[in-house]
């Protein structure tokens, strides 16, 4: 493990670095509003903060609804390849997977 | 003095015929050529019909080149050359020759002046592609080429029905304007949409795109789709129900690319989405809208291209193609992971790059048009494709935690491929002049001004912003190993399941109708015998046949003697 490469983002300041370079910008960009003159079509663009806000709100809401989504969708990795109900779909799920290992589903490039 | 009557799909399908017979460099030297030259050519040919025959009482038009066209057909010369060398590795004339057939066949449609025509080419759209699937050799994706052709050859058939009926209506089969009156109008409509993957007919699209080969998706991400979205911008500009499909089509793919775990289904799910913004364009309708729809399908072409190029790199150096499973690729794949930056920017529309001086057009024409709420929900798309196709994408494959794969960069023909796909999405974001000028309308459009980049820079960097913070709080949803299930279930789970039941009962039913048959049977047949027996025990069933036989033979021999003796 000792002479295992060092890259770029392993070490953690690194990544910190980066993080404060997006703050920074985020709140240079936050700022410019209040000095850029627009020329808006929509009244809500008028308001200050409208595209910042929306971006960040808009992508909290995607994620936290998203991720409740996945109680009632997600499903296991074979799902659609055990045909059958839950009562004997142990057995052809097994079969299933012998039947790829035959046909190499990791097959990327034939 | 130019060949002018020479349509542009002729060169691609003896391209395919040359890729048949022909092996090695040969092969790669010749599928090189055919874009180039058949682009120079097509460079050159000016607008007009330069093709066309009577064919019972119709006017078929194979070769019609106008503007709209035009632009598809650079487009798909670029696509085709990208995917070719991004192909020139594969070993496999299977893939050659369908990828050939496909290209050509996407050509053909955009240039046919009439419906029939398109027909033919719409259902070879399908034909040929499939094999890019099923080339993948796999059961999966044997299974997942049935169901995107069942439903291809599906919407095919309805466009010849629809065709039939526009045939009786107007009496000319001349493909422009249709709209929505009349049967063949919404028939045609429906046959479109299920091409260009509306909500509910969409995932033939998130099913096979991903199960095809590395190359293969590069080839399917280019023309299906936008043969649909030109078909649309030809006959059905300013309908108001594409503004609404559109803005579904472009809000809730994001959802469920959030949670997907199979990378290249995350990009065929944001195609969807931002298919849906070249849709909402078409229905808008306008000068603007329409404009920003064409060039936003080119520019897709592209960038969308370059980020399944870069996902088919992935696959191709690690066999891998989960986010659980990838991570940490940068170390060893920096080309790669720069690549993959490129198109994420592109895709999520970043000031410089070539998705925002296209998709801007959109957005404004529906704000100019009074469309807010529609507004609204393409910011939310905008913001939510950085999200996912812009972020997520190149952070689970080249970052995140490390998965510990050391795979090296792929192929020097596969990061040309990627090279030359990510110098246009720059250029085009640079210099949009030359895109616009090739546009079907001027409309004397700029998209830098500072209202529209700093309205997108902000918008962008808080989506970031809010990316990080959702991991920092461990908020992000991880990947995981999993289905989710997708209106796909209808007819991949419910549908079966449904029909076995179904059938269940009627065999369950039709074996007691026959256990009562046979059981009357012979009851009827023991209550005959039991009469039988009464009346007479020669002949009963208690005896049994062989004794008939001996009877009759012994009144055969008595009938014989008595012939004798007479």
């Amino acid at each position: 493990m000792e002479n295992k490469k060092k890259y770029i983002f392993d070490n953690p300041q690194n990544v910190k670095r980066i993080l404060y370079l997006l703050y920074a910008c985020c709140t240079i960009l936050f700022l410019l509003d209040f000095v850029i003159h627009r020329h808006v079509v929509h009244s809500w663009e008028n308001l200050w903060g409208f595209y910042p806000i929306y971006g960040f709100v808009g992508c909290v809401i995607l994620v936290v609804v998203a991720t409740w989504m996945r109680t009632f969708l997600m499903r296991s990795e074979d799902y659609y390849e055990s045909n059958d109900d839950n009562t004997n779909n142990k057995k052809s799920s097994d079969m299933n997977e012998e039947n790829h290992r035959k046909l190499g589903d990791h097959n990327v490039d034939a | 003095m130019w060949m002018l009557e020479i349509p542009p799909f002729l060169p691609f399908f003896i391209g395919a015929l040359i890729a048949a017979i022909t092996r090695g460099i040969l092969r790669n030297v010749i599928m090189l050529a055919i874009p180039i030259l058949s682009g120079l050519h097509l460079w050159m040919v000016p607008e007009g019909i330069h093709l066309q025959f009577a064919f019972l009482d119709y006017q078929l038009i194979t070769y019609r080149a106008d503007k709209l066209s035009l632009m598809f057909g650079y487009v798909f010369h670029i696509a085709a050359f990208i995917g070719i060398v991004y192909s020139l590795h594969v070993r496999d004339t299977m893939q050659q020759v369908a990828a050939m057939m496909y290209a050509g066949s996407g050509l053909g449609a955009v240039f046919a002046g009439d419906l029939l025509t398109l027909f033919v080419f719409w259902e070879l759209l399908a034909f040929t592609s499939v094999f890019l699937i099923w080339a993948r050799r796999t059961k999966r994706s044997y299974d997942a080429g049935m169901r995107y052709l069942i439903i291809q050859v599906l919407s095919g058939v309805i466009l010849l029905i629809g065709t039939l009926f526009y045939a009786s209506e107007k009496g000319t089969l001349e493909f422009d304007y249709i709209g929505l009156d009349g049967i063949a109008g919404w028939l045609i409509f429906i046959a479109i949409g299920i091409k260009c993957a509306f909500p509910v007919a969409h995932n033939w699209l998130t099913d096979a795109y991903p199960e095809a080969t590395v190359t293969g998706t590069v080839f399917l991400s280019a023309f299906t789709t936008k043969v649909a979205v030109y078909t649309f911008a030809r006959a059905y500009p300013g309908t108001e129900l594409l503004i609404y499909i559109g803005a579904a089509m472009t809000c809730f793919p994001i959802f469920f690319a959030v949670i997907e775990n199979d990378l290249r289904r995350v990009l065929a799910y944001s195609l969807i989405n931002q298919v849906g913004f070249m849709v909402v364009g078409i229905g808008i309708g306008t000068a603007l809208a329409i404009n920003g729809a064409v060039s936003h399908a080119f520019n897709d072409v592209i960038f969308k291209g370059l980020l399944f190029m870069s996902m088919g790199a992935v696959l191709h150096m690690t066999g891998k193609m989960n986010g659980s499973e990838l991570g940490g690729l940068y170390k060893t794949m920096p080309k790669t992971t720069i690549l993959c930056i490129v198109g994420a920017a592109s895709i999520s529309a970043f000031p410089l790059f070539s998705g925002f001086v296209s998709k801007s057009m959109v957005m404004s024409a529906a704000l100019e048009t009074g469309h807010n709420w529609i507004w609204l929900m393409l910011l939310f798309a905008s913001a939510g494709v950085f999200h996912h196709a812009g972020i997520k994408i190149p952070y689970f494959a080249f970052f995140a935690h490390d998965s510990g794969i050391r795979a090296n960069d792929p192929p020097n023909n596969m990061l040309l491929a990627m090279f030359i796909a990510a110098v246009l999405c720059i250029a085009i974001g640079v210099y949009p002049s030359a895109l616009y000028s090739l546009l079907p309308y001027d409309t004397g459009y700029n998209p830098y001004d500072a209202t529209h980049v700093l309205a997108q820079t902000q918008l962008l960097f808080f989506s970031a912003l809010a990316f990080v913070w959702l991991n920092l709080r461990g908020m992000y949803p991880p990947e995981l190993k999993s289905t989710n299930l997708d209106f796909e279930w209808i007819y991949r789970r419910a549908f079966p399941n449904i029909l076995q039941r179904v059938f269940s009962v009627i065999w369950k039913t039709d074996t007691a109708i026959r256990q009562a048959f046979l059981l009357k049977l012979n009851q009827t047949l023991t209550f005959l015998s039991r009469i039988n027996k009464g009346t007479s025990n020669l002949l009963s069933h208690t005896y049994p046949a062989g004794s008939m036989v001996m009877w009759v033979a012994v009144i055969l021999a008595t009938y014989l003697i008595l012939s004798f003796i007479h």
